[in-house]
């Protein structure tokens, strides 16, 4: 009885719209469906069944449980490589964030009412330029700068130095001046968003603090710092993932070396799939690796919504 | 005693706040204050000036380095400016890397992305946005957990895949790949905007009895079509950067992208070092026309896509 009526209800022509509005539009989800089912779940999925198997990516791969994940514990290989990544964090999230507030503050509330719009946002134009260069790009100018006879030790020289080093190619310099192309790289990034935020702030805040007699760093602590916390999370959190996922610039500047100097995770991955063709094994990493991704943006998030609540 | 504390406290602000307020005999003093700070803001000023030369410098080295002779350089090192004009490491590059043929590469795979990106997301985008289908929230936080799949946990797969169904060092397999990923962030960016489209519109042109392809078509489209095209700016050039898909997907020459060629550069000219900036030149020039052409959609989509 009462499902014959649930029937009837559902198939009276009438009002209910919504229910017929959905059946029109689900063929429209098709594409991203089927797209996203072949390229990204199914992918996949494959990729931690692959980690549970020793394959070669030639025959058919044997199962072999959790060897691969066993094997990982006592890989010195790949403890220094996400040991890397958290240097590769500093450089990418932590030093480009700061720095990148704080120049942020200083073209926004000193130098553009001082000298101008035009001023503070040619200087904006010129420290993210190199955001926008290809990761592959950048890489080919400073493997040029940085080598032996580029540009950085010519003037080395001529200062004097004798027996500059070889940037890239030495154990204890290569990780220090990858680090230091990747904050190149990246400051512009928060630069654009703070300084984005940073018009959002109601003037009356800085003009009440300065006529209270704040300083400038007084008021770069107490209003810009606290009212741009949304900015400086979505900031921290997309490039500590990226910093995580961090590829191009290894590959191109040092292929992970010298020895496993600037190893990290994805580029373990790498070349255990298509350099030592330890299929299997590079499948754990890259899981390993998704894990901690993940693992990482729900963690902040957490953080973010305790401290929304709380305020 | 606290109280007498406090009391004195506000009166010794009061006082000291006092004479900023008056203008007058203090006027002298303010003055010659005001052009101290006047200097501190030309150093500050000159700082940051500094700061953005050191940020640009590695283009100027390329732009220099590239149009020198090789004989130029070794006499005069990287830091001089060239004392004489050459373009032969310029076109010795072009011709060995065949870059024109990259080039075209890049620019069909990048306006592939661009357009099926953008059709992909608008179609879903339509769904979640307007057609508000059930589950809309679950499926727009799959849409967001996907794009934080490290590329390393999907490669393998894809490959094996790709070359299971012969698509393997073709353009085709990276656009579609590149298509689906793009579009994940696309359905998102979209489906917020369309999930505040004017309900009027969209009433309106039922009553007309329009059907919903001519609904996305003829009322939807052309109202967020300049959202469209800041998408599609943007798939064009994360595609153009994008090094590790093209890098892993693309092995034969013909059809590496721009990124890709340039990429494996390295280490191949050390013996070169003008053609190595004149690679670097080659790269740096279509980026920043791109930055140049589309500054502002850029940054504007910087900030929309942090603060989506």
């Amino acid at each position: 009885m009462t499902t014959s009526a649930a029937v009837h209800r559902e198939a009276r022509p009438g009002p209910p719209p919504p229910k017929a509005g959905e059946k029109g539009y689900a063929p429209y989800l098709i594409p991203g469906a089927l797209g996203f089912l072949v390229v990204v779940l199914v992918p996949f999925v494959m990729n931690i069944a692959i980690s549970f198997t020793s394959w070669s990516g030639i025959g058919t791969p044997s199962f072999v449980g959790l060897e691969n994940y066993q094997r990982l514990i006592h890989d010195q290989m790949f403890w220094s490589a996400f040991e890397h990544s958290i240097w590769f964090i500093v450089a990418m999230a932590v030093v480009p964030t700061a720095l990148g507030l704080f120049l942020a503050a200083v073209l926004f509330d000193y130098i553009e009412p001082r000298f101008g719009q035009r001023a503070s946002s040619s200087l904006r134009a010129g420290l993210y330029l190199p955001q926008v260069l290809p990761v592959a790009v950048a890489g080919v100018v400073w493997g040029w700068i940085l080598n032996p006879y580029g540009a950085i030790n010519a003037v080395l020289e001529q200062l004097g130095v004798e027996d500059p080093p070889n940037w890239l190619g030495d154990t204890s310099w290569a990780l220090p001046s990858v680090m230091a192309v990747l904050v190149w790289m990246q400051l512009g990034y928060g630069l654009v968003i703070f300084m984005a935020g940073m018009a959002r702030i109601d003037p009356q805040f800085h003009e009440a603090a300065e006529l209270d007699g704040a300083s400038w760093l007084g008021r770069f602590r107490h209003i810009t710092v606290p009212e741009m916390r949304p900015e400086i999370f979505v900031v921290l959190l997309t490039t500590t993932i990226a910093a995580l996922k961090v590829f191009g610039p290894v590959y191109v500047l040092t292929k992970g070396g010298p020895g496993d100097a600037t190893n990290v995770p994805s580029f373990y991955s790498y070349s255990n799939f298509f350099g030592s063709l330890q299929v299997g094994y590079g499948a754990a990493v890259a899981t390993i690796l998704t894990l901690v991704v993940i693992l990482l943006a729900v963690v902040f998030i957490k953080i973010q919504s305790k401290t929304e609540g709380a305020q | 005693m606290t109280l007498t504390k406090e009391a004195s406290a506000t009166t010794a602000v009061a006082r000291r706040s006092r004479p900023k307020l008056r203008r007058g005999p203090a006027a002298d003093r303010d003055s010659r204050r005001r052009s101290r700070r006047g200097l501190t803001h030309w150093i500050v000023l000159a700082l940051l000036a500094l700061a953005t030369l050191l940020s640009l410098f590695p283009f100027f080295l390329a732009a220099i380095n590239a149009i020198k002779t090789a004989e130029d350089y070794t006499a005069h090192g990287p830091l001089a400016l060239p004392r004489s004009f050459d373009l032969s490491a310029i076109t010795d590059f072009w011709q060995n890397v065949d870059y024109t043929n990259k080039l075209i590469n890049s620019v069909l795979i990048s306006g592939g992305v661009a357009i099926f990106g953008t059709v992909i997301s608008l179609f879903n985008a339509f769904a979640l946005g307007i057609g508000r289908i059930k589950a809309r929230r679950a499926l727009l936080v799959l849409l967001l957990l996907a794009t934080t799949i490290p590329q390393e946990a999907l490669i393998y797969p894809l490959y094996y895949m790709a070359n299971e169904t012969g698509l393997y060092d073709t353009k085709l397999v990276v656009v579609i790949i590149s298509s689906v990923l793009s579009s994940a962030f696309g359905t998102y960016l979209l489906a917020s905007v369309l999930s505040s489209f004017p309900k009027e519109i969209l009433e309106a042109a039922r009553m007309d009895g329009a059907s919903r392809w001519q609904v996305l078509r003829l009322v939807v489209v052309p109202v967020i079509w300049p959202t469209l095209t800041v998408l599609m700016t943007f798939f064009f050039i994360w595609t153009w950067n994008d090094f590790f898909l093209p890098l892993i997907m693309l092995t034969s020459n013909e059809n590496q992208t721009a990124s890709v060629a340039l990429g494996s550069l390295q280490g191949q000219y050390t013996s070169s070092p003008t053609s190595l900036a004149a690679a670097s030149l080659m790269g740096i020039l279509p980026a920043v026309a791109f930055f140049l052409i589309f500054q502002r959609t850029l940054t504007r989509g910087a900030v929309a896509g942090a603060v989506k």
